[in-house]
Order: C-alpha cells, then sequence, then structure tokens
C-alpha cells in the first residue's frame, strides 16, 4: 500500500479507537457529574477538562512518565502481561483518547442536565428498571449532545500530533498517522507528498464538521 | 383501611430547611390534599411513589405496605405500582402517544416499537378519543390530550392506585371542567383509589370525599398525635418552614 494510505488508515484506527474509549469513558463520567452529587465533583470537572487546555506535549509528557518502562503504570503493565505500550499505535490510541476525552464528556455532562428528571421518574414509577431508564429515556434525550461531541473528538483524535508523537513516535508504517506524516514529509522537503496528505486531512475533518453540524442540538428532527 | 400515611422528611437546600410532616389515616377512596403551592403537597406525592425516601414513618396504601422505617421496608418505585400524574404530565417527548402509553407495559431496555400494541393500550387509546393522535409526538398535542395521554399510561400499567399531582392546573378553565368529570366518571368506574393533590378548591368540591388541608407553617401544634378520622374536619397535617 501507498505510504500515504498506510498513514491514513492507521490516523482512522487510532481515531476510531479513541473515540470509542472517549466515548464509553465520556458518557459515563458525564451521567456521574450531572446526577451525582458529592465531594469535589466541580474540581474533578476541571482536572478532567484539562486535557483540552494543556499542550499536548505536556500531556504526552505526562504519558511517558505514567507508561514508560519505569513509570508508575507502564512497570507493571510490563511485568504483568509483557505489554509495552511506548511507541506503539496502542499507545497512540491513549494519547488521542485523552486528548478527546474532554471534548465527549463536556456535552455530554451538558446534555444529561437537560434532560427532566420528571421522565426519569415517570418511567421508574411505571415499573422500568434503572437501566431500562437510562438506555430508554435518558440516553435517547441526551444523545444528540453526545454525538456531536463525539465527532468532534474523532475530529481532534485524527489530528493529534503533540501527545502521539511523544508517546507513539513516528515509525512509518507502524505509529506515523496523517498529522504526523504531513510533519515528516515537510521536514524532508517532499512537498507533493505533504498536499496529498493536507488534502485528505481536509476533507476528512470538514465531512466530520458538517456531520456534527447536523447532529447539534436544537436541530430536532421529527421521525 | 386505604391510605395510612406517616411521612417525615427534612430536605434541605442550601441554608434552608423544610420539614415534611404528613400523617393521615383515610377509609376513603378519594382522598384530595389541599393547600397552597410549597405546602409540600409534591414532596409528600413522591414520598409515596417512591421517589423520595422519608427519614421516618410508615406508607400503606390499600393494605400493602410500601414504606415503614421501623421495620426498614422501602419498595422500590418500580416495585410499587402507582399510577402517577405529573403536573406537567411528563409524556416521553421522544416517544409517540401509542409507545407512551405501551411504556409500562414494555420491561427491559428497548422501547416499545411505533406499532406497539396490546389489549390496554387500545383499550385507553380508545377510550379517550386517541386513536387519530395515536403517531403524534406529545410537543404536537394540546393540554386535554396530552393529560389524557398521561392518565392512559399511567392506567395501563394496571396501577394499585392514581397519584395525581395538579392535574387540572396546566389547562384552561373551561376544559378543567369537562376533564374533572370525566376523571370523575373513570375513578367511579375503576374504583380505583386515588390521592389528588391541588391549591383549588374546586378539585375538593367534585373529588374530595375526604379533603386534608396542608398549609404551609399551619398549626404546629398539630404536628403530633391529630391523627384524622374518617368524618372528623381534616386539619392533620402541620408543616413549617424554617431559615436556619
Amino acid at each position: 500500500m501507498h505510504p500515504t494510505w498506510t498513514a491514513l488508515a492507521l490516523s482512522l484506527k487510532v481515531a476510531c479507537w479513541a473515540t470509542a474509549i472517549a466515548l464509553v469513558l465520556g458518557v459515563a463520567v458525564g451521567f456521574l457529574l450531572a446526577r451525582r452529587r458529592f465531594p469535589g465533583r466541580e474540581l474533578l470537572d476541571t482536572l478532567l477538562t484539562l486535557p483540552m487546555v494543556m499542550p499536548p506535549t505536556v500531556l504526552g509528557y505526562y504519558l511517558l512518565v505514567l507508561l514508560g518502562r519505569k513509570g508508575w503504570i507502564g512497570q507493571r503493565l510490563q511485568d504483568w502481561f509483557g505489554i509495552n505500550l511506548i511507541f506503539t499505535w496502542q499507545g497512540a490510541v491513549i494519547a488521542a483518547a485523552i486528548v478527546a476525552f474532554p471534548l465527549v464528556f463536556k456535552p455530554a455532562r451538558a446534555a444529561f442536565e437537560t434532560v427532566d428528571g420528571r421522565l426519569e421518574d415517570a418511567a421508574r414509577v411505571l415499573g422500568i428498571s434503572e437501566a431500562g431508564v437510562f438506555l430508554r429515556v435518558t440516553l435517547p434525550l441526551a444523545w444528540r449532545g453526545i454525538l456531536a461531541g463525539a465527532l468532534l473528538a474523532f475530529a481532534r483524535a485524527m489530528g493529534e500530533f503533540g501527545a502521539t508523537l511523544m508517546v507513539a513516535g513516528s515509525i512509518p508504517g507502524r505509529t506515523q498517522t496523517l498529522s504526523i506524516a504531513v510533519y515528516e514529509a515537510v521536514q524532508a522537503g517532499q512537498d507533493d507528498i505533504a498536499n496529498t496528505l493536507v488534502l485528505i486531512t481536509s476533507a476528512v475533518c470538514i465531512a466530520v464538521l458538517l456531520t456534527a453540524g447536523r447532529l447539534a442540538p436544537g436541530r430536532v428532527a421529527h421521525r | 383501611m386505604q391510605f395510612d400515611l406517616d411521612i417525615q422528611k427534612t430536605l434541605r437546600s442550601g441554608r434552608r430547611s423544610f420539614h415534611l410532616n404528613l400523617r393521615l389515616q383515610s377509609d376513603s377512596e378519594r382522598l384530595v390534599i389541599l393547600g397552597p403551592s410549597g405546602a409540600g403537597k409534591s414532596q409528600a406525592l413522591r414520598a409515596i411513589a417512591g421517589l423520595l425516601r422519608p427519614d421516618s414513618g410508615r406508607i400503606m396504601v390499600g393494605g400493602a405496605v410500601l414504606f415503614d422505617a421501623a421495620q426498614r421496608i422501602n419498595l422500590e418505585p418500580q416495585a410499587r405500582r402507582m399510577g402517577y400524574l405529573f403536573q406537567d404530565y411528563a409524556l416521553f417527548p421522544h416517544l409517540s402517544v401509542r409507545q407512551n402509553i405501551a411504556f409500562g407495559e414494555t420491561p427491559g431496555w428497548r422501547n416499545p416499537g411505533t406499532q406497539a400494541s396490546s389489549e390496554g393500550v387500545e383499550r385507553w387509546l380508545a377510550a379517550f378519543h386517541l386513536d387519530h393522535l395515536a403517531h403524534q409526538l406529545p410537543g404536537e398535542l394540546s393540554g386535554g390530550q396530552r393529560q389524557r395521554v398521561a392518565l392512559a399510561r399511567a392506567l395501563v400499567a394496571q396501577p394499585a392506585a392514581l397519584l395525581l399531582d395538579e392535574p387540572f392546573a396546566a389547562l384552561d378553565p373551561d376544559l378543567r371542567v369537562v376533564l374533572r368529570g370525566e376523571l370523575d366518571r373513570l375513578q367511579r368506574e375503576l374504583a380505583l383509589p386515588m390521592i389528588l393533590i391541588s391549591h383549588d378548591v374546586a378539585d375538593a368540591e367534585v373529588f374530595g370525599d375526604h379533603v386534608v388541608r396542608m398549609q404551609d407553617g399551619a398549626t404546629e401544634g398539630a404536628t403530633e398525635g391529630a391523627i384524622d378520622t374518617l368524618d372528623g374536619p381534616a386539619l392533620i397535617l402541620a408543616e413549617k418552614q424554617t431559615q436556619e
């Protein structure tokens, strides 16, 4: 396969996994923060929003410290399971998931907070279990906001550069994602490759944003 | 005894606290709790439905113990079989009239389909003249239609009792009279025990076989030991709101 397509395929793979992880965790944490009151709730919200504002290289450094061979988590993964995440595409997934996470959990929390608690109560009184209430009332009423966030997270994960480079490096065919390939191409003076990569990236991002716009809250479609 | 209620609950919001203290016994099938807004009527109804856990007391409806602090009994709202009519009806906005009505009959993790049908669903769609609206969303209905859908949704689940929170407050005065008549006939036909809470004396005149007044800060002395009997004048409830 042409290196350009390899980079695109890798970027899509990393972005899909990262979005899936950010989506599951973001929905769970967003729901928790919207529905439960506990001390330190807003502090937790702030900490979890940090990846949105911190420089990705700083995040990447944190991840290296945690996941590296001598890291708190990395050493245990190595000792217990023989897993090493540094310089792997799975490492890139973790970096991208963390950067993308606030883009899911913030809108998810906001979306859950707009769901009227009385609708959930109405379902409970009608005999529906808590899991049923969540899946049949809460989630369907919040999913537009969550999905719009997930698409932004996907776009962000596609474009991730700093943290990914720190954690996964730039191994062509293995960890060299589209955005890193662009950087390498420009560095090497291969303008034609850079042009192709940039056009592909732009097209993917525009498509994602258009989709996100169609799903954004406020555009209520009647079925 | 149809209703045997003894509910104590302190609600806190910031530095304010609100004491709910309701004690009443009634053999009547139609109980009206009358009081101004902010008197705690809705909270009392929520406690009966299991949506608010009292600090202490006991709740019995139709002979079934739903809550008993002393015996550590506290049935989940799902297990209480109460038909609850919320003040603004709380219809599921993403589901059609038919799906709303079939909601309680469909257990599990998935909502009823758009064609969901059963004897109960068809019966109440017809009884409330909702057939032609079955595929509409709640947002497209008038106030009276919404109330009928909410009632149908509660009745399909074959509740042990109906709990009605200001059922007519959201309606035009003319419509109010009509729907009061409908509910009156319906209750008699089904012989379904009901508790209706309202700030409107007219509701008490129609439904009040037994009327209980609930007042903000009313007779603090009546908190203890003032248990109503069926025929007695029905002030049993004391309620106080304190600033701390």
